[in-house]
């Protein structure tokens, strides 16, 4: 039976997006609830006879009294990050965690170990850790700490632990059988609403993200010709004489906008691009906690169903209800309480997101 | 300019009109005339306006006019007309003769090149180039009638000129290669600025996109709906406000091709010149000759290695009388050749004169015209940037309400 730890007093203040890459220590308005900074930096290539990977540095600055030291600096690879998602997931069925990066990007241009991808993997997986860090439930997870703790020797050891892959794939094979069972009947209005409000959302979101890389390629087009503008007309200002200096003030000024679009470019990737596609993960995310939380409600209903049949063992049967009740009560309410989190972080993700969107316009087109 | 003809009427290409008729072939086509119309300027009118006049022309009437300009006056650099066809086209503008939007630039063209030559004040005076303006029927004939077709250089002798004249003016050599690079420049500036516009079209077109989808996704937002749907509009307007500034930018264009035709009219000039200077050193060299072969007959010795001497010393001399008549028909040559000759200078000279006055009247004009429109294509972009500090602002604005 998994445990399912209770829903400790939801956080009051206005979660804080960490939306900001460069400087993680910047905060919005609000009071200072922070106790737990990481940050995903320094990547490394390490070869060994049978493979090549990358490691991270994760680096952990606590005031918390359950951690040992205020400081830890340790070093991770994706694996790493994938066992600690997946250990997550197996905690809290019904929490909503953050999206990995992907294993790889299927469209081919960009090689596994090139300096775009790590880069934008290392941003993703910074992501990730302080999306946990602020979330009120997960950020005390035990296996969250000692990702974040442990020595390389310490997490494989641990990771060992815990319930082996036969039983997980147990797991895996009820849940399918269950999910195989189509709709819930007895599922409450409210999570019927938010499967509607989801399917809509994810194809919009990737709607959106499919919009914002056209525009970034064209913006990049247009940089690439108005490279070649200014020089031409330089050139010109040679053969010329009374009109020269109006021709360099042009071919000055289209140089200026040049480098405004690369601003521009630079503004689109950096902010506006990573945010989408990290929805985009969500939204696939979001279809899989909302199936989880039907297969819990499907266990519970099955086994109703089986004590309507059978009159006899009912005080057996009705502690496992009466378990199993707590338990789809539980991950509802987990879920309720995270997906109004989870649609405020939205909110204010995309709210902040788009603003700056338009900031960065605005700086170009002013300069 | 007090004299000329802009000063004193109003000239204009007010429409565009498609027409079907017969050609020189009986074949039937598709033309478009154009119609010009003029009106005296009265200097001290009582509020009475004088009547317009008007007739219809076709643009290879223009280029008719311009034929006959160019060769009764070599030594002005004529005004071009614009382009037959579009050339430098980005993708939404289409390379048809008959499109639209290509027919009203240029209509704006053909007015443009009238109105230079009124203002011309050699050009502006020429009787052809009034009835043009006046007289539609037989001004064709007219043309004609001058004989023009007939001073009309060779292609063939004035290439010929080019490589072997031997001491052209400097100026005009100088010319000739600023001309050459004029031309290249503008047309890749031409080039490049055809692919930065399509360029620009496409990142403002697909922020439309953004307008659909954000209004589809405020459908299923409570907070955030009305945020949404009013960036979107926003970013509708974006998107759509490109299609004025690329407009506007065209005419840009239109200025810079003007002088990149105008190129090929200051080339034209100077191959004048080098014909005219070929033609004078040939006749220089012919005399020279002449002279010597004067001096060899009457001298009887032979300077120079000749078939004619060779021949004679083969074959014997002539008789003296042949000497005699032979040697007056070369004196009377001669006397005619320097007569030409002198007369050929002279009108090398004028021609030089006069074209480089014409040449200097012309480097202003293309200064100031020039100056002039780079300073309209910076307005231009001030301008739509302005527009979109104005989307942007509003769509920051409906974003933060989210």
């Amino acid at each position: 039976d998994t445990s399912l730890v209770e829903v400790n007093s939801f956080s009051p203040s206005v979660p804080i997006s960490p939306s900001s890459m460069i400087n993680q220590y910047k905060f919005e308005d609000g009071p200072e609830l922070r106790d737990l900074f990481i940050t995903v930096d320094d990547p490394e290539s390490h070869i060994t006879a049978i493979e090549t990977f990358i490691t991270y540095r994760v680096v952990t600055k606590t005031t918390r009294g359950e951690f040992d030291s205020s400081e830890y600096e340790v070093r991770r690879r994706y694996q790493d990050f994938l066992w600690l998602k997946s250990k997550l997931e197996e905690a809290h069925p019904t929490l909503i965690i953050p999206p990995l990066p992907e294993k790889f990007i299927m469209k081919g241009m960009v090689e596994r170990f090139s300096d775009e991808f790590i880069e934008t993997r290392r941003k993703a997986l910074h992501k990730f850790l302080n999306r946990i860090a602020d979330h009120p439930t997960l950020s005390f997870n035990e296996d969250f700490k000692i990702f974040l703790t442990a020595q390389a020797w310490e997490l494989s050891s641990h990771k060992k632990q815990g319930p082996g892959l036969l039983s997980r794939m147990g797991q895996t094979v009820r849940a399918v059988a269950s999910s195989v069972r189509g709709a819930v009947k007895n599922r409450p209005e409210m999570f019927t609403e938010i499967n509607n409000y989801m399917e809509t959302f994810s194809q919009k979101i990737n709607l959106l993200d499919k919009i914002a890389h056209r525009i970034y390629k064209e913006e990049r087009e247009y940089f690439n010709e108005m490279k070649e503008y200014g020089p031409i007309h330089t050139l010109w200002s040679a053969s010329e004489e009374d009109i020269a200096e109006s021709l360099k003030g042009i071919a000055s000024c289209i140089d200026r906008c040049c480098r405004a679009t690369e601003k521009r470019m630079a503004g689109l990737s950096e902010h506006l691009l990573p945010i989408l596609h990290e929805y985009v993960l969500y939204s696939e995310i979001l279809m899989g906690v909302l199936k989880r939380r039907d297969q819990i409600q499907g266990e519970l209903d099955s086994k109703v169903d089986a004590l309507a049949n059978k009159k006899t063992e009912k005080e057996l049967f009705s502690e496992e209800i009466g378990k199993l009740e707590d338990k789809v009560e539980r991950a509802n309410n987990a879920l309720k309480a995270d997906w109004d989190r989870w649609k405020q972080n939205m909110q204010w993700d995309m709210r902040s997101t788009f603003t700056n969107v338009a900031e960065n316009n605005l700086r170009y087109y002013e300069e | 300019m007090e004299d000329c003809l802009a000063k004193k009427m109003e000239i204009t290409v007010s429409e565009a009109e498609k027409r079907t008729g017969r050609n020189a072939m009986n074949i039937q086509e598709t033309y478009t005339a154009y119609l010009i119309e003029t009106r005296a300027v009265e200097s001290q009118s009582e509020g009475q306006c004088a009547p317009v006049e008007s007739l219809w022309r076709r643009y290879s009437e223009f280029e008719l006019l311009r034929n006959y300009l160019s060769v009764t006056y070599p030594h002005i650099v004529v005004p071009p007309l614009p382009e037959k066809r579009a050339d430098f086209v980005w993708h939404k503008l289409s390379a048809d003769n008959m499109d639209p939007d290509f027919v009203e630039r240029r209509r704006i063209g053909l007015e443009n090149f009238l109105l230079r030559v009124a203002s011309h004040p050699v050009l502006c005076q020429d009787k052809i180039f009034y009835a043009f303006l006046m007289q539609e029927a037989g001004w064709k004939e007219m043309v004609n009638e001058t004989g023009f077709q007939l001073k009309a250089d060779s292609r063939l002798k004035a290439l010929n000129a080019t490589f072997r004249v031997k001491n052209p003016d400097k100026r005009f050599t100088e010319l000739k290669h600023y001309s050459d690079e004029l031309q290249s420049v503008i047309s890749h500036l031409l080039r490049v600025r055809a692919r930065v516009a399509d360029r620009l079209y496409g990142v403002y077109k697909v922020h439309g996109n953004y307008g659909r989808v954000f209004s589809e996704w405020s459908a299923i937002e409570k907070e955030m709906g009305d945020g949404l749907q009013s960036a979107g509009h926003h970013m509708d307007v974006y998107a759509a406000s490109i299609d004025d500034i690329l407009e506007e930018e065209e005419h840009y264009a239109d200025q810079l091709k003007e002088y990149l035709f105008y190129a090929e009219a200051l080339r034209a000039v100077c191959r004048k010149h080098e014909l005219m200077q070929y033609d004078l050193e040939m006749a220089a060299q012919d005399l020279t000759s002449k002279k010597q072969q004067c001096e060899e007959l009457a001298t009887g010795t032979v300077r120079t290695f000749s078939l004619k001497g060779m021949t004679s010393k083969l074959f014997g001399q002539e008789t003296p009388e042949q000497r005699e008549a032979k040697i007056k028909v070369l004196e009377e040559q001669i006397q005619e050749g320097e007569e030409q000759l002198k007369s050929k200078n002279l009108e090398g000279r004028d021609f030089v004169k006069s074209a480089w006055a014409d040449i200097e009247r012309f480097k202003e004009q293309k200064n100031h015209d020039l100056k002039e429109a780079l300073i309209s294509y910076a307005v231009m972009q001030i301008s739509m940037c302005k527009k979109g500090i104005q989307v942007w602002t509003n769509a920051k604005e409906c974003f933060s309400k989210m």
